[in-house]
């Protein structure tokens, strides 16, 4: 039951992209395509789920124990690029196809802020243990994966309309994001 | 380019906050009301300025194939001195800050500056535009905090200034986009009217 609870609100209650605020970078940059946004979501899943085994385990066994843990935010930020440089690699010699379609979003992965918040936000969590921070890993980049597809398939409609001058591009974009909250926010009260 | 003109272009030119669309997740998360967007980007600006010195000083001891992950130490070394400070000297900003304080580290604004300015130019030069581009993300911030503020719960700077209660929804995730949108659409126009004369 606990497990489900923390889906649905990493999904849907407290959206990473709509309410928490995190990875809107790549939100903004590759939502014009369906196709691109499936490709980018895919790729942060991976990645936000692998980060945030390793970075508990980090804190937990090598971080707490040494009593270094204002060494946190360096020690996160290198374990991600690392890891999606290997990922990289990986990918490569595996499965080229993959590879192909989620290549070019790797590189961006380490600046998207939503890797370094799940980590961060596990690990600040006393209660969960690294069962609840992986349920909460894959919970939270799908929930950003629906926000992205969703957003993608609006601005592909976007296209077509006659904007006034200023509103065209990243304005517009962000009052769709607005509006999409406003919608989200229909979910509140859901998690408890 | 003229000292004076790095250093100003930051603020309206090329705000990165509201023309490179840079560091939009601070730029939304943290601007519920004028304070926490003040704060936040003095936060940044100190971490920018500095990380621009530094590159600025070490850019020909770095190998250029690892210069990405020499760059991130750099910035993620000065976030943990703000975190440390800010927890220290003004706690009641470190909580209202939280999350996105650890998170100056991927912010696109000081990686972006590092990699495109001072890892090409001079100290003088670097810090120059880690002030201007610095000052002009806090200005952003405070703007959309003060907006926000103003339309969400009628106050500026936590002083009252009208009765009754606001339009809830700005100090909500919502209204962070829409009041973005609007500051976005306004900028760009008075933008586009001044490179015309």
């Amino acid at each position: 039951m606990e497990y489900i609870l923390i889906i649905i609100s990493a999904i849907f209650v407290n959206n990473v992209v709509l309410s928490r605020f995190l990875g809107i970078c790549p939100f903004m940059g590759v939502s014009n395509k369906v196709s691109t946004a499936l490709g980018m979501s895919g790729a942060v899943t991976f990645v936000i789920v692998i980060a945030t085994i390793v970075t508990y385990l980090v804190q937990v066994y090598i971080l707490v124990p040494l009593k270094i843990d204002y060494l946190q935010t360096i020690t996160f930020i290198l374990i991600i690029a690392s890891l999606v440089q290997m990922v990289e690699i990986i990918l490569k010699k595996l499965s080229p196809p993959l590879y192909q379609a989620l290549g070019i979003f790797l590189p961006l992965i380490t600046t998207n802020c939503a890797v370094l918040g799940v980590a961060i936000l596990v690990v600040q969590n006393k209660a969960w243990g690294i069962l609840e921070g992986v349920v909460f890993a894959t919970a939270t980049s799908l929930g950003f994966g629906l926000a992205l597809i969703i957003f993608a398939g609006i601005r592909e409609q976007l296209e077509l309309i006659k904007l006034p001058k200023g509103m065209r591009g990243v304005p517009i974009a962000f009052i769709v994001a607005g509006i999409l909250a406003l919608a989200f926010m229909g979910f509140a009260g859901l998690d408890k | 380019m003229s000292k004076l003109n790095i250093l100003t272009r930051g603020l309206l030119k090329e705000n990165p906050a509201l023309i490179l669309v840079l560091g939009m997740c601070p730029t939304l998360g943290v601007s519920t009301s004028a304070i926490n967007g003040l704060g936040m980007g003095l936060a940044a600006t100190f971490v920018l300025i500095m990380s621009n010195v530094v590159v600025a000083l070490v850019k020909n001891l770095i190998p250029d194939k690892v210069r990405i992950p020499a760059f991130i130490v750099i910035i993620a070394s000065f976030v943990t001195i703000v975190e440390l400070v800010l927890q220290a000297y003004i706690p009641a900003l470190y909580e209202q800050l939280g999350l996105f304080i650890p998170l100056i580290v991927v912010n696109c604004i000081i990686l972006g500056r590092a990699e495109a300015f001072a890892s090409k130019n001079g100290v003088l030069d670097s810090a120059l535009d880690g002030v201007g581009m610095g000052l002009g993300f806090t200005l952003a911030l405070t703007v959309l905090g003060t907006i926000r503020e103003i339309l969400g719960s009628g106050a500026v700077f936590g002083i009252n200034i009208y009765e009754g209660d606001g339009i809830l929804v700005f100090v909500l995730a919502p209204g962070a986009f829409l009041a973005l949108a609007y500051l976005i659409a306004i900028v760009n126009i008075i933008n586009k009217k001044m490179v015309k004369k």
